[in-house]
């Protein structure tokens, strides 16, 4: 085998991989240019209409000039709270279980496996689901289903956020040193006594910023409340009633033909989108200060 | 002298009874010790507390299983009541207009249903944004992986996630309000000009709504999410693999082809599977723009329909029972397909990254 002299092959491999270099660059900038994009847009169009209307009033019919999402902002609270209340319970007992007693186990495994499949499952296959499980007029043995309510959406983000807070919570879990579980253990302290007041109180605030990062997720969420809450109008906080959301909200309005409309829905997008910016700051702030680390 | 039974291995299960036993020892030994027969007496209740503990969070865990068999019956049953009437043939088949003998796939009013027009605007929509977010995904995750100084590195990596963070509620709004008029006015004449002897973007569609439009902004959607597994993936590669092309010679574009996206090709694939899953079911931004008229031609700027978007779309009109069964259909379906889609996926990307050291988050 003769031995490479070749100086335009030399040259040819070193101009691939300047191009090559040069093309990742280009990629990394057009992934960057569109959320540029949509920042600056949003904050130019959103911040232009928001006003202290927006937050205190609901909408007007069409045609008349003012109006706010009052309403809306007090709905996406309501079915966020709900949805807190069914996921992250569930999620962060399945997150001990995964972390504390299953782990290695098949079952374990499987459920893992699961949790993640589901996370990658549409949210409107949710929407429909929950649909027939509580909205459809077949379903009649409590007077609480069988119609668009506050509740039926509440259920379906809450069921949302089960996988996702499980599967933080394991992790967040598996950071902590066996160490401190074995301290505890060794001092005589009972063992559930020890996961919930030393290794879950240990990961705590890497178990809540994983708990916002999946109440950021369905914050957003349309499409399983078009069947739900189906959105609302007028003022509405009871759970049996149908209740307004921020992006459904935002939806109705964008696909609306109205100019006065299509500025609520930048202004209601601003909102939510720096709700969410915050929360994903914050749990990235949290991680990657590893507080964690103090413990380990 | 108090003599405690050997405990060094003790399951939870015998736990309880050893220390009742030992409890009794202290008992006959020493009146003495109730001090610490006390002690053992409340370890034995807490360990009835540690089952039930344990059975609670097992329930917790198994609520996931729950949660899938759930949505999969609830779909089942909704979707079963008609399954004579459509039978698997609902996916392909087309009816024609009597009068005008046109192709008809979705008419509400006369009870005619098929999902094909669906199924293809899904599949062609998440195909041509895979053809565009794939190759900036890898080129992003090669560039944050391999080249990038670690100043930036963080920020960036930051930045991507956060575009995984936006709701698709407002990438459809960005999409209806800047993206469309982008594309009808600079992009689409220039498709039309140079490709359109191909018939794939030929016709003039003055509303700029349509599969490109669709696939463009489910790119932007989707890029975030495979270009982190791809990360993910290549973090997972040894170093010494790298430190080995090297030292033979290779230069750095060398070193990435040979060393590290060699090496984590399977996972690199799950990722984009992981994201065609995700193409697959985006709803609201795609149901903003893609035009929502169930039709299939062949020009790709036509206003088409996705099954997603069918199901969005349609929840008010939802008035006839068949109508709402042939909508519970397509979620079944959908849910199926992004089941399976989602498990290869992360089977592939497990493969690569079980027993990996790096946690890229």
């Amino acid at each position: 085998m003769k031995l490479e002299t070749n100086t335009t092959r030399a040259r040819f491999r070193a101009i691939t991989d300047n191009a090559v270099t040069l093309l990742a660059v280009l990629a990394t900038v057009l992934v960057i240019a569109p959320l540029v994009a949509i920042f600056a847009y949003l904050i130019y169009r959103g911040y232009s209409s928001l006003s202290l209307d927006f937050f205190t009033r609901i909408p007007k019919p069409v045609g008349e000039k003012g109006g706010g999402m009052a309403n809306a902002i007090v709905g996406s609270g309501i079915l966020l709270a709900l949805a807190s209340v069914i996921g992250v319970p569930i999620g962060i007992g399945g997150g001990i279980f995964l972390a504390e007693f299953g782990r290695g186990t098949k079952l374990a495994n499987s459920i893992r496996f699961t949790a993640d499949v589901l996370n990658g499952v549409p949210s409107i296959v949710m929407g429909v689901a929950a649909y027939a499980l509580i909205v459809s007029p077949h379903v009649r043995y409590l007077p609480i289903l069988g119609h668009f309510s506050a509740f039926s959406g509440g259920v379906a983000l809450g069921i949302m956020m089960i996988p996702t807070v499980c599967r933080t919570t394991e992790e967040m879990l598996l950071m902590v040193p066996h160490a401190v579980r074995e301290a505890a253990l060794g001092l005589g302290v009972p063992n559930w006594r020890s996961v919930l007041s030393i290794t879950v109180r240990t990961a705590s605030p890497g178990i809540i910023t994983g708990c916002m990062l999946a109440f950021a997720r369905v914050a957003g969420e349309t499409a399983p409340l078009i069947f739900t809450a189906l959105g609302n109008s007028f003022w509405s906080t009871s759970l049996n009633e149908p209740i307004a959301a921020l992006p459904l909200q935002i939806y109705v309005y964008a696909i609306s033909p109205y100019d006065e409309w299509h500025k609520l829905a930048w202004a209601g997008a601003l909102v939510l989108i720096v709700l969410i910016v915050l929360a994903v700051s914050l749990v990235r702030y949290v991680t990657s200060r590893g507080v964690l680390k103090g413990a380990s | 002298m108090i003599q405690v039974p050997e405990t060094r291995i003790s399951p939870p299960q015998q736990r309880h009874e050893l220390q009742s036993a030992a409890a009794q020892q202290i008992d006959s030994a020493s009146p003495k010790a109730s001090e610490i027969r006390n002690f053992l007496l409340h370890r034995g209740n807490s360990a009835l507390a540690d089952r039930w503990f344990h059975v609670l969070m097992l329930l917790c865990a198994l609520s996931i299983f729950g949660i899938v068999l759930l949505i999969a019956g609830e779909l089942t049953i909704g979707s079963s009541l008609s399954w004579g009437q459509f039978g698997f043939n609902f996916f392909f088949k087309t009816y024609f207009d009597p009068n005008t003998h046109l192709p008809m796939y979705w008419d509400p009013v006369n009870g005619h249903f098929s999902a094909l027009p669906f199924v293809y605007g899904t599949l062609v929509s998440s195909f041509l944004s895979l053809l565009i977010a794939v190759p900036l995904a890898i080129g992003v995750a090669v560039f944050l992986t391999e080249m990038c100084p670690g100043v930036l590195r963080g920020p960036l990596a930051f930045l991507t996630e956060l575009l995984a963070a936006i709701p698709s509620i407002i990438y459809g709004l960005w999409a209806v309000f800047v993206l469309v008029p982008l594309l009808r006015v600079y992009v689409n004449p220039l498709l039309t000009g140079s490709l359109g002897w191909t018939g794939l973007f030929s016709g003039d569609n003055p509303t700029g709504l349509g599969f490109v439009s669709a696939a463009v902004i489910l790119a932007i959607m989707i890029l975030p999410i495979i270009s982190s597994l791809t990360r993910e993936v290549m973090i997972a590669v040894p170093h010494s693999q790298r430190e080995a092309v090297l030292a033979l010679g290779a230069t750095r574009w060398e070193m990435i082809r040979m060393g590290v996206l060699r090496n984590a090709r399977i996972g690199i694939v799950g990722a984009v599977i992981l994201g065609l899953g995700r193409a697959l079911g985006e709803t609201m931004a795609v149901t903003m723009v893609i035009g929502n008229t169930p039709e299939i031609h062949r020009s790709l700027l036509a206003n088409g329909a996705s099954m997603a978007s069918v199901i969005a779309n349609e929840y008010a009109e939802a008035t006839s029972n068949l109508h709402r069964i042939a909508r519970t259909v397509i979620g079944l379906a959908l849910f199926v397909v992004t089941i399976l889609v989602n498990a290869v996926a992360r089977l592939l990307v497990w493969a690569v990254t079980r027993g990996a050291p790096a946690r890229s988050r």
